[in-house]
């Protein structure tokens, strides 16, 4: 349940003006990779582009290759509903479903698209889903209440277990801790340790310190000025990332000098 | 990763289905026009003798019911506008918070009256009360020539049916000119009131400028409201075939729409082509006052500060 | 509690301008507590004593509560000026005229208000009797009858008329927020701003003159009406649908999206639901400012005096049709006859625009998904 993502010469287009330029990179299976940089710098852009969600926005495009596994996710007659079957996401504020229950919720990814699936096989991935995401103790009893009823880390653990129900190769999750409080970033970052042994999973995050503790590898992006495209100036181990990295731009971002 | 057949074909037919329903709109407004504008020709194109009211030709039919329906409009407004304005300002600014959505909702009753009912109104209670008062009007303030007599007995004049019409759009306008007082910033109402002004001068200062053009909007809606509107005149005023400004008299000039509803049961043949030509001219009258009012908004927007 | 304005009090203690500055009491200059409502009150027993006088000395046939009340408030808002300009200075005097304007204007707004609701259900309460809604006006000359008829018929064209504009105001809502950009969209937006601003006898010419085309100019049932209404309903529909949708976050639509949820699926399993709540307001809203609507349905859908269940087949009798034609029509020994009718009539269709109003009201507020934190 991972696979490999290989990223060759990406540009990313919003109508002209030229918001990601020339992206490179490998990212290994069953491995937690960082993205860090300061705002505005392109990296939700170009994590979007991996599950091709920057698609929702109009005007948006990209030039370049994208291979999971081998296969291209911008190839002709590819359909980006069925990359993102594959490519789940969690997003930066909590979002569980308000009209639905926790256990709705959770089966979200399967109900919505009318897929039949038998009782008892949903209490199993129900279950499965809100362990994996390190929720079930907490809501195993009240799995019918709504789900916006939860706290917030508790809503966005929910939200993982309902990205990881759908059995995706690779979890994208942008800023995921950043509305959260730390007790609740901490039992996320637990999560992801435990995660990563099952899934590919892709961080963007704006917190340096949280990239050096749950991160195997860390891309640094950086943009030059406002108005000009976005570059990944960096990519490497996490710990000579933040110790000896080659750039100078990295070494200033990683020490404070700006940021 | 191949293409799903099944899901690409629901979107299609689902984004479809709500282009058509976008078009139906478009094509019943042009189905408005055309079949309006069909039905009238054997009226526009009348000569002497044809028409109703032994009009010459359709412009002399229509001129004086065009006369009155912006008549009675302009007088509505008249007295709905400063009412309006004020009691949004009450609302919004003057009466306790906690109180003012109630009130809001007591307002919005009056929207909840249907326009027979306001007719009914007009006639049994408010042309009766007022009727002293233009008899009072007409022997002391006679020479003024809005006021000239001969004073109508029954109180059925232009006037009333004007403050009808005045009640009746109060609610549109309020409910728009206390959204668009309500969202004044803060910021700068408590500038104002930092200098040491007072409420009325902070009012003026900080929420009238930036609601110029929601009030006019609102002025707008209320006009095209009161152009269109038929029981409510058609009940309460007597009316006649005329121009004149006189207030108070038995003899009336009638709107548009209250001439449309009082002939058309009975009329036939060419009569009705000319009361539906005359509710052509209504609709491009009511359509003009609402292109200008969005235009006034557009251009005012700029100006207006909502982006501070 | 001084009574000298502020400026002469300062003038008064301080010294050379300039030197010190000169000493602005706080307090003083005020006009005392209750002022008002004592100048108020003031006013309107003047004013009352005024037109009493009138009656007394046989100028005026009744005592005029009416009269009374304005010149009194007038008098009121005059006397309170000129105090205050005297005891507390221009500025503040303003402030205080301009508040009892604002008070006099919502006042008056009410005066209508309480004079409607007082007359309807004092001249509806005659018929307020079982007759009245169980019978039509077939056979009845005179007195009894009912408007079960044109209750029917109310009934029948506004739901045919909501049948018709739900479907198409909604989609065209989802067009608007969810699929529409680019000149198209522009274009439809703005003709529903135009079709808000249709005068509601335009709506009604315009189905004479379409079915005119059709069926010939004789033709009236309560379809044609319900095509009428159809014009008034859509736009209205349009526009808050669309208000409800934009309110749904994106990032609803972004979750579902990421979970490989075709667009389609997730307007109607997720948006939608979200929004459905808001959705009914806005529906029962347009119904409530429909079901009033008088002229299109004189002018299409005729009246007459017996039951019609038929939407397709001549003249049907609707509640607001009904109470213009029993006022107008009402003559000779049973005139008052006909005026109770149209009366209880007049009460029936306001209480059920109230009901609507107000369900529509509680529904929103009741049923909104419940938002977490």
């Amino acid at each position: 349940m991972s696979k490999s993502i290989d990223v060759t010469d990406l540009n990313v287009w919003y109508s002209d003006f030229l918001a990601v330029e020339g992206v490179n990179m490998h990212i290994e299976p069953r491995s937690v990779t960082a993205f860090i940089g300061p705002s505005g710098c392109g990296k939700s852009t170009f994590l979007r582009t991996l599950n091709r969600m920057h698609e929702v926005i109009p005007g948006a495009r990209v030039g370049g290759q994208v291979l999971l596994d081998g296969d291209d996710l911008y190839g002709t007659g590819v359909d980006p509903v069925a990359v993102r079957r594959q490519i789940g996401m969690v997003f930066q504020r909590p979002n569980p479903f308000p009209t639905m229950s926790i256990r709705d919720n959770v089966l979200a990814g399967v109900k919505l698209n009318n897929k039949r699936i038998a009782k008892s096989d949903a209490d199993d991935l129900v279950e499965r889903s809100l362990r994996g995401a390190n929720l079930w103790n907490e809501v195993k009893d009240r799995l019918a209440k709504p789900g916006a009823g939860l706290s917030g880390g508790q809503q966005q653990r929910l939200c993982i277990a309902r990205a990881i129900a759908v059995s995706p190769q690779v979890l994208l999750m942008d800023e995921p801790c950043s509305a959260l409080d730390p007790i609740s970033t901490y039992a996320i970052e637990e999560l992801i340790a435990k995660l990563k042994t099952e899934y590919t999973i892709v961080i963007v995050t704006h917190n340096m310190q949280q990239a050096s503790r749950v991160s195997d590898k860390t891309a640094f992006f950086n943009i030059a000025g406002t108005g000009k495209p976005g570059k990944l100036i960096e990519y490497g181990e996490t710990a000579t990332m933040f110790t000896t990295p080659r750039e100078q731009a990295t070494e200033d971002y990683v020490s404070g000098r700006f940021g | 990763m191949t293409k799903k057949a099944t899901v690409r074909v629901g979107d299609r037919v689902f984004s479809t289905t709500t282009v058509v329903a976008g078009a139906v709109i478009l094509a019943t407004l042009a189905a408005v026009a055309i079949f309006l504008v069909i039905q009238s020709i054997p009226a526009l194109v009348a000569g002497e003798g044809e028409l109703p009211n032994d009009s010459a030709n359709f412009w002399q039919y229509v001129g004086p019911l065009v006369f009155g329906t912006v008549w009675a409009a302009f007088l509505a407004l008249l007295f709905a506008t400063p009412l309006s304005i004020g009691i949004a300002l009450f609302i919004s600014h003057y009466a306790p918070r906690r109180v003012s959505q109630t009130l809001g909702y007591i307002i919005d009753l009056l929207a909840a009256v249907p326009s027979v009912v306001f007719g009914l109104w007009g006639i049994v209670v408010l042309a009766p009360l007022v009727q002293p008062l233009y008899q009072w009007l007409g022997d002391n303030l006679g020479w003024i020539p809005l006021f000239a007599g001969p004073i109508s007995g029954t109180g059925r004049t232009i006037l009333t049916a004007a403050m009808v019409l005045a009640v009746m759009v109060i609610p549109i306008m309020t409910a728009i000119c206390r959204e668009v007082f309500l969202q004044a910033p803060r910021l700068h109402e408590e500038a104002a009131l930092a200098l040491g002004a007072t409420k009325w001068e902070m009012i003026r200062m900080s929420v009238l400028p930036f609601a110029r053009s929601g009030i006019v909007s609102a002025v707008m809606l209320g006009l095209g409201r009161a152009l269109g509107e038929t029981f409510a005149v058609a009940m309460v005023l007597s009316p006649a075939f005329i121009v004149k400004f006189a207030l108070l008299q038995a003899q009336n000039p009638n709107t548009i729409a209250a001439n449309i509803a009082l002939q058309f049961p009975e009329a036939t043949g060419l009569s009705v082509n000319a009361l539906v030509a005359s509710g052509l001219v209504l609709f491009v009258v009511t359509l003009l006052v609402n292109v200008l009012a969005r235009w006034i908004i557009s251009r005012r927007a700029a100006f207006s500060g909502a982006d501070a | 509690m001084t009574t000298t304005a502020p400026e002469a009090e300062a003038a008064a203690v301080g010294g050379a301008p300039g030197i010190h500055s000169p000493h602005v009491p706080l307090t003083g200059g005020t006009l005392p507590r209750g002022t008002t409502w004592m100048v108020l009150a003031g006013g309107w027993l003047f004013a009352g004593a005024f037109f009493g006088l009138l009656w007394a000395a046989g100028i005026t046939t009744t005592f005029s509560l009416v009269g009374t009340v304005f010149f009194g408030t007038v008098l009121f808002d005059l006397v309170l000026y000129v105090i205050s300009r005297i005891v507390e200075g221009a500025r503040r005097a303003k402030d205080r005229l301009v508040t009892s304007l604002v008070s006099t204007a919502f006042v008056i707004a009410l005066l209508p208000l309480v004079s409607l609701i007082w007359t309807v259900v004092l001249g509806g309460m005659a018929r307020l009797d079982v007759a009245f809604f169980t019978q039509s006006m077939r056979n009845v000359v005179g007195e009894g009858g009912g408007a079960l008829h044109a209750i029917i018929g109310t009934l029948l064209i506004t739901l045919a008329a909501a049948v018709i504009s739900v479907p198409i105001g909604l989609l065209t809502s989802i067009y608007l927020v969810e699929y529409g950009r680019g000149p198209f969209a522009r274009a439809i937006t703005f003709l529903v701003d135009v079709m808000t601003g249709i005068p509601s006898i335009v709506a009604g010419l315009f189905v004479f003159a379409l079915f005119a085309l059709i069926a010939g100019p004789a033709v009236r049932n309560g379809f044609m009406g319900a095509v009428a209404l159809s014009v008034l309903m859509i736009p209205v529909v349009v526009r808050s649908s669309e208000e409800i949708l934009r309110l749904v976050p994106n990032e609803l639509r972004e979750a579902s999206y990421a979970l490989g949820v075709p667009k389609w699926l997730t307007i109607l399993k997720i948006v939608l639901p979200t929004s459905l709540a808001g959705i009914v307001t806005g529906v029962m809203l347009a119904i409530a400012r429909v079901i009033g609507e008088t002229a299109p349905l004189l002018l299409v859908t005729g009246f007459t005096f017996s039951m019609n269940y038929n939407l397709f087949d001549d003249r049907m009798m609707t509640l607001p049709v009904f109470v213009y034609t029993q006022y107008t029509q009402a003559a000779g020994v049973s005139a008052q006859a006909s005026i109770d009718r149209a009366w209880t009539a007049a009460l029936t269709l306001i209480v059920i625009m109230l009901v609507l109003n107000l369900a529509g009201r509680l529904i929103a507020k009741i049923f909104a998904p419940k938002r977490g934190l």
